[in-house]
């Protein structure tokens, strides 16, 4: 240490580093082992990530080969023949989660929408709670209640008028079998509602109150401020919810396979059975017994789990968007 | 007033009964869930529903002591290994996860979330049933810990985040080094949070039946080898409610019930833990 004038600077700046390197060699090796260990933790989701891509692969492959774009685009699954075409239940997964979201969208931002700008205080927490609940009833008690209780009902109260008005469509023709395109989508419906009705109310949320107080200051109704500035502000962070839903909804296994009637077969009505990617998987897994059937339910899964990580990507990023990396949605039960 | 504003009055007022009225549709379906359960269900649940295993099918009588013994045993090795990983993810991302990896973890810990469990069983039945050639128990919570790591990663990085920086601070000045900070203050701190998270998930994989369809596979027994298949309640409901017996539809309904208040009452253990802990959540934030 030299004797400068300004003694006591100097001797503040050399005692800093000092201690500092004291810390760090003696003391402080905890921190970057803390740090590593973490780190290695955290790695263990996108290696499952990999893993699950791979291991999909790796068993979809003798199907993909062998059948190439025809695993898609054809019809007929016939596990005595050793042949495979996946058609119908891509188009079931499909209609039946784009008739839930049919049904599901307006229920749940309705929802959003009347508990964070217009119901009283008190009534926000248990109603926001009452419907996270629907998201804690496990698919198969929803499958079910849709036995029992939803086919029945939709038996005597749903389908009479819904044939009566709408019967001249191709979509509304036919027997009602009771299993079918129709219980599906509704099941589904109930069960999306809930996660995209707590994510578009994060989203509404996080709109900043400026927003509307500008709106409401240029003489807006409450209505007009909600409909014409908080909505749009939103949008993104709503429309990501609805993907969100959608992504759930095509996933959907116990419940649908329960009520959607099981067949491998394009109908337009949805009164008509069908069948969906995840209940072929769920139905046929175990009883699969040749190496390639095994396979080409592999393949389908590989598909559902394309086709669900893409959806699932964009729409956490459009959502994050609006609610800047908030674990939305996570707190749905 | 002009015609105009009271035409705009009068439609905002319709438009707030029309949200309002759309929420009670959303809410009615879980009251006539419930409702069901209760009236089909509480009817068939007795001692011998809790004691006993199933009778030969056709026969009257049983219960399902194996697949609620079989469900505590798969969801409990769920668990023991979801539940380390997730919370240590959720800590990484808490106190590390400001830069790229952070935010690429996150990413994938949202994006597998929403990936659907029965692919998830695909995996672990490729992963621990194949290989070994026959089902058991143990993949079944493989399965679930899967499902479960995603969920309880995000819940307890939010968790954490709610602790007030001064604390750390404290901690800190005081010549703490930050891994003991981080372990002995801040997630202490923030137990009941993760507490609260742990409940939640476990919740979600109690109920959870497509991933075990071919892993736990069932098992009409009681049994609680772990290379062995198990039985569940979701999985027996699956058998019970979709096979042709009457005596079987009544007792799928009783083991709904029992499922269900399992899984209330998580969920409303969780509500209370955070309402304990964070009761003044907004002074917090």
């Amino acid at each position: 240490m030299t004797a400068a004038p300004p003694q006591v600077h100097a001797e503040g700046q050399e005692a800093a580093p000092a201690a500092a390197a004291v810390l760090h060699t003696s003391r402080n090796f905890g921190d970057p082992a803390y740090r590593a260990l973490l780190t290695l933790v955290a790695l263990v989701l996108p290696f499952l990530l990999l893993a699950i891509g791979g291991q999909l692969f790796v068993g979809a492959w003798p199907a993909l080969h062998k059948f190439g774009i025809n695993f898609v685009t054809t019809n007929t699954w016939d596990p005595v023949a050793e042949v495979y075409g996946a058609a119908p239940m891509i188009f079931g997964t499909i209609v039946s989660s784009i008739l839930a979201l049919l049904i599901a969208v307006p229920l749940a931002l309705g929802t959003a929408i009347y508990l964070t700008e217009f119901a009283p205080k008190w009534l926000r927490q248990p109603v926001g709670f009452l419907v996270e609940l629907l998201a804690a009833v496990p698919s198969v008690v929803y499958g079910l209640w849709g036995i029992f209780v939803l086919i029945p009902m939709l038996r005597s109260a749903a389908v009479p008028p819904l044939r009566a008005t709408l019967g001249w469509t191709p979509f509304f023709q036919g027997v009602f079998y009771g299993p079918s395109m129709l219980a599906g989508g509704v099941i589904l419906a109930i069960m999306i509602v809930p996660y995209i009705a707590a994510v578009s109310r994060e989203v509404l949320a996080a709109v900043p109150a400026t927003q509307r107080e500008a709106a409401l200051g240029l003489g807006a109704t409450r209505w007009e401020a909600v409909w014409s500035a908080v909505l749009p502000y939103g949008r993104a962070g709503i429309i990501g919810a609805i993907m969100l839903g959608f992504g759930r909804a095509l996933g959907e296994t116990m419940a649908v396979t329960m009520v959607i009637g099981n067949r491998h077969d394009i109908g337009a009505s949805v009164f008509g059975p069908a069948y969906t990617m995840a209940a072929a998987i769920a139905n046929e897994f175990s009883e699969a017994t040749t190496p390639m059937y095994l396979s080409a339910l592999v393949a389908v899964g590989l598909i559902l789990f394309l086709i669900t990580i893409t959806i699932n990507a964009l729409a956490r990023l459009l959502v994050w968007r609006v609610a800047k990396g908030a674990a939305v949605g996570s707190k749905a039960l | 007033m002009s015609a105009r504003a009271i035409r705009r009055r009068v439609k905002s007022a319709t438009m707030t009964g029309v949200v309002a009225g759309l929420a009670v549709l959303a809410v009615l379906p879980l009251l006539l869930i419930f409702g069901d359960l209760v009236h089909k269900g509480a009817s068939s649940i007795d001692w011998n529903f809790f004691v006993k295993s199933p009778v030969p099918a056709g026969e009257t009588g049983g219960g399902v002591a194996n697949a609620i013994v079989g469900t505590l045993i798969i969801v409990g090795l769920g668990c023991l290994v979801g539940m380390p990983i997730g919370v240590g993810t959720g800590l990484f991302l808490a106190e590390f996860g400001h830069g790229r990896l952070g935010w690429f973890v996150r990413f994938i810990a949202d994006v597998l979330n929403g990936t659907p469990s029965i692919v998830v069983g695909i995996f672990a039945w490729t992963w621990l049933v194949k290989p070994v050639g026959h089902f058991s128990a143990l993949a079944g919570g493989a399965a679930l810990a899967i499902l479960m790591i995603p969920m309880l990663a995000r819940t307890t990085e939010e968790m954490v985040r709610l602790v007030p920086n001064s604390l750390r601070e404290a901690a800190l000045a005081l010549g703490y080094p930050r891994w003991r900070t981080s372990l002995t203050i801040v997630a202490r701190t923030a137990m009941g949070g993760i507490v609260t998270g742990g409940l939640v998930a476990v919740a979600r994989i109690a109920g959870e039946t497509a991933p075990l369809l071919f892993t736990a596979l069932g098992n009409l027994n009681f049994s609680t080898a772990i290379r062995e298949p198990m039985q569940s309640l979701s999985l027996q409901i699956f058998t019970y409610a979709t096979g042709p017996f009457e005596e079987w539809h009544r007792l799928a309904w009783a083991a709904a019930l029992v499922l269900m208040a399992l899984v209330l009452s998580l969920a409303l253990a969780a509500r209370w833990a955070t309402r304990q802990r964070f009761g003044t959540k907004s002074s917090i934030r």
